[in-house]
């Protein structure tokens, strides 16, 4: 093959259309136009939904006569509506809390095994078993936890309850053998673990792998390495995802309406039932709620909203400030 | 740590043996059910929590004699590193177990062919064709409306690389994948229902359910448009393509497989998604084919009405319910997987 005669041939290709001329100008001005509108678009929808729930909020906020954020009692229908948050706000942090302690340490061991212990070749399909349990929708959980789980959890509550009844939280509640704070928790933990595993999977992937073999090679044992070398460097990626985590557990919804059995009263025994969350409570009273009703539910959405968008605004403010500090 | 003390305590000229390790394993299985019987109980539940834990103390205890304090700690984690992947995989095995031999008994022509019109809690009949068509067409509205805004938002961020709206839709991407769907749920209800009275149909749900498929896609999309390398856009550039058309026949195209996997995983997510059909799309018994107009029942708020009734008949109808959600979204995730392995970029 010969070498081709550079000069002459750019000279006799006719210059394309779209070089630099007018149109492609224009294509491109139309392009970023539409994408910069789907951006400005995204923006709008996470305005618009604070929006929208405070403006449908205090119609129902004005015409309640009690202390919104301090009353236990849920009647927006009454003649003279009184509605608060209390038991609602208190059920959802709770039920959620417990199910924090629950998943984390199972999904950090989880990260931990896939990322550092798991043979290098299973690894991936190993992570992707966990991510399956992700995959399930949560009504599907629901179902199993009120169907199967509750039967098999009574008996271990009870134990639980006459060995350790001494501990405030695992107090007599009249009623050990219903729908438990514990069979809330239990599910949800379920629920987050693929994700806090998942994404602190992720974070642990980000060690590059000589700090691990540098510490090994000093003679470290491999638990050593990892809590030597990958452990402290992944700590704000962790904590982040342990925040998403919670998130995910606190807007739960229909797993929880399915699976927690309800209480007008505020209680910490979580062998009993407790309170309710606030996603639970919307989901089982929409349908029958008139207009004063629902506007009480959307008084309660949008204090969900607030707390899981500061949650998640922490979460990420945590991750990026450590980015920033890794480039400095 | 000094070195000295590194080498000091570790004896790795005896090391327990794997056999030795698993004769301890044998013990521990066999100790539990005594444990478990101890305190009354003979669950298999309470049995297996015995075996585990005998386990956990015999291993490194044993270790510990042999080669020491630091190799007993690192037994001692990774069992227990260990032992937190089996453990999360048991309610995996158990809710599709469970969820295949319930949901095998009433999953039949019957119950995927005729809706709930005129069935009562009590009777054994009725099946879920109203629910699983709403979804699909609920479900496919919701991708119409999630996928185009959720690419170009994408391409907003990675072609322009910085500036003020470009942080912000990075920013609303990730508080937004925390929105509860209950929320997205509501939001529809008090703008498109209250605000523009166009009332419960399955479009509301579908607006909704693209609110919660939005994040995902922007935030996959981005990711896999950032791998594509930059020499690709400037040979194309410098070929005097126009930039739109680069990221269309250039870009795209090489992000496609990640895209498209990012993308069906996002359809699985919502495909599952029941709390905002509850305010949106209500329920409804019979077939309403028209997403425009009128209530229109979804698979899983099928599953989550029949959940919710204390009759066997409608435990029954639950299970195959969700039997049929759990196949569908199965199906995506295994359709996601197989295309991302044909991904030429690699992360």
């Amino acid at each position: 093959m010969t070498a081709p005669a550079v000069g002459p041939v750019a000279a006799t290709v006719p210059e394309p259309s779209h070089i630099g001329g007018e149109s492609s100008r224009r294509g491109d001005r139309v392009f970023f136009a539409l994408t910069g509108a789907s951006g400005v678009f995204l923006v709008l929808t996470i305005v618009a939904i604070g929006a929208f729930l405070v403006v449908q909020a205090i119609p129902a906020l004005r015409d309640n006569t009690s202390n919104f954020l301090t009353t236990k009692e849920f009647l927006p229908e009454a003649d003279s509506p009184s509605f608060g948050i209390a038991v609602l706000a208190f059920g959802t942090v709770l039920t959620s809390v417990v199910a924090m302690f629950l998943a984390v340490p199972v999904a950090l061991g989880v990260a931990i095994f896939v990322t550092q212990y798991a043979p290098r070749r299973l690894a991936g399909f190993l992570g992707g078993l966990v991510d399956l349990l992700a995959a399930v929708p949560s009504v599907v959980y629901g179902l199993w936890g009120v169907a199967f789980l509750n039967r098999h959890l009574q008996p271990f509550n009870k134990d639980l309850h006459d060995n350790l009844g001494f501990i405030p939280f695992f107090g007599d509640t009249g009623d050990r053998y219903g729908k438990s704070i514990l069979l809330a928790s239990l599910v949800l933990a379920i629920m987050v673990l693929p994700i806090i595993a998942a994404l602190t999977r992720e974070v642990l992937l980000q060690i590059p792998t000589a700090l691990t073999e540098a510490a090994l090679a000093l003679g470290a044992t491999r638990w050593e390495a990892i809590r030597t070398a990958v452990l402290p460097p992944s700590a704000p990626g962790i904590v982040s995802a342990i925040m998403l985590g919670l998130g995910r557990a606190l807007g739960e919804t229909i797993a929880v309406a399915l699976v927690l059995g309800t209480t007008p009263a505020l209680t910490a025994k979580i062998l009993g039932p407790g309170g309710n969350t606030i996603a639970a409570n919307i989901a089982a009273k929409f349908g029958e709620y008139a207009e004063s009703g629902r506007g009480a539910l959307i008084a309660t959405g949008l204090v969900l909203f607030v707390i899981t968008f500061a949650v998640n605004a922490v979460a990420r403010g945590i991750v990026v400030r450590s980015a920033r500090k890794r480039l400095a | 740590m000094t070195t000295a003390s590194l080498t000091s305590s570790v004896r790795p000229t005896r090391s327990l043996s794997t056999s030795v390790l698993s004769g301890l394993g044998v013990v521990a299985v066999l100790v539990g059910p005594g444990a478990a019987a101890l305190t009354g109980s003979s669950g298999i539940g309470l049995t297996a929590v015995f075996s585990a834990l005998a386990y956990l103390v015999l291993a490194p205890t044993a270790v510990l004699v042999v080669q020491g304090r630091r190799a007993a700690v690192d037994r001692l984690f990774t069992t227990l590193a260990w032992g937190s992947f089996l453990l999360a995989l048991v309610p995996l095995v158990a809710v599709v177990a469970l969820v295949v031999k319930n949901g095998a008994a009433r999953f039949d022509a019957n119950f995927l062919t005729h809706s709930m019109r005129g069935i009562g809690p009590r009777d054994a009949d009725g099946g879920a064709y109203h629910a699983i068509m709403g979804t699909l067409e609920q479900v496919g509205l919701a991708s119409l409306i999630a996928i185009p805004i959720g690419l170009l938002a994408a391409i907003y961020v990675v072609e322009h690389g910085r500036g003020r709206l470009v942080s912000a839709v990075q920013f609303v991407t990730d508080v937004m994948t925390g929105v509860p769907s209950i929320v997205a749920g509501l939001f529809v209800f008090t703008f498109w229902v209250l605000a523009l009275g166009q009332g419960f149909s399955g479009l509301a749900a579908s607006l909704s359910l693209a609110i919660l498929m939005l994040p995902t896609v922007v935030r996959t999309t981005e990711v896999v448009l950032s791998l594509v390398p930059d020499s690709l856009r400037e040979a194309s550039l410098a070929l005097g393509v126009p930039r739109w058309k680069t990221v269309t026949k250039v870009v795209l195209p090489t992000a496609a497989s990640g895209i498209t996997t990012g993308v069906v995983l996002a359809i699985a997510r919502v495909t599952g998604e029941t709390a905002p059909l509850l305010l949106t799309a209500l329920n409804f018994d019979s077939i309403n084919l028209n997403p425009l107009k009128g209530q229109q029942a979804g698979l899983p708020s099928f599953v989550f009405a029949q959940a919710g009734q204390p009759q066997q008949t409608a435990i029954d109808r639950a299970w195959a319910g969700a039997l049929t959600l759990l196949l569908l979204v199965l199906i995506l995730n295994l359709v996601a997987r197989l295309v991302a392995r044909r991904t030429r970029l690699k992360g």
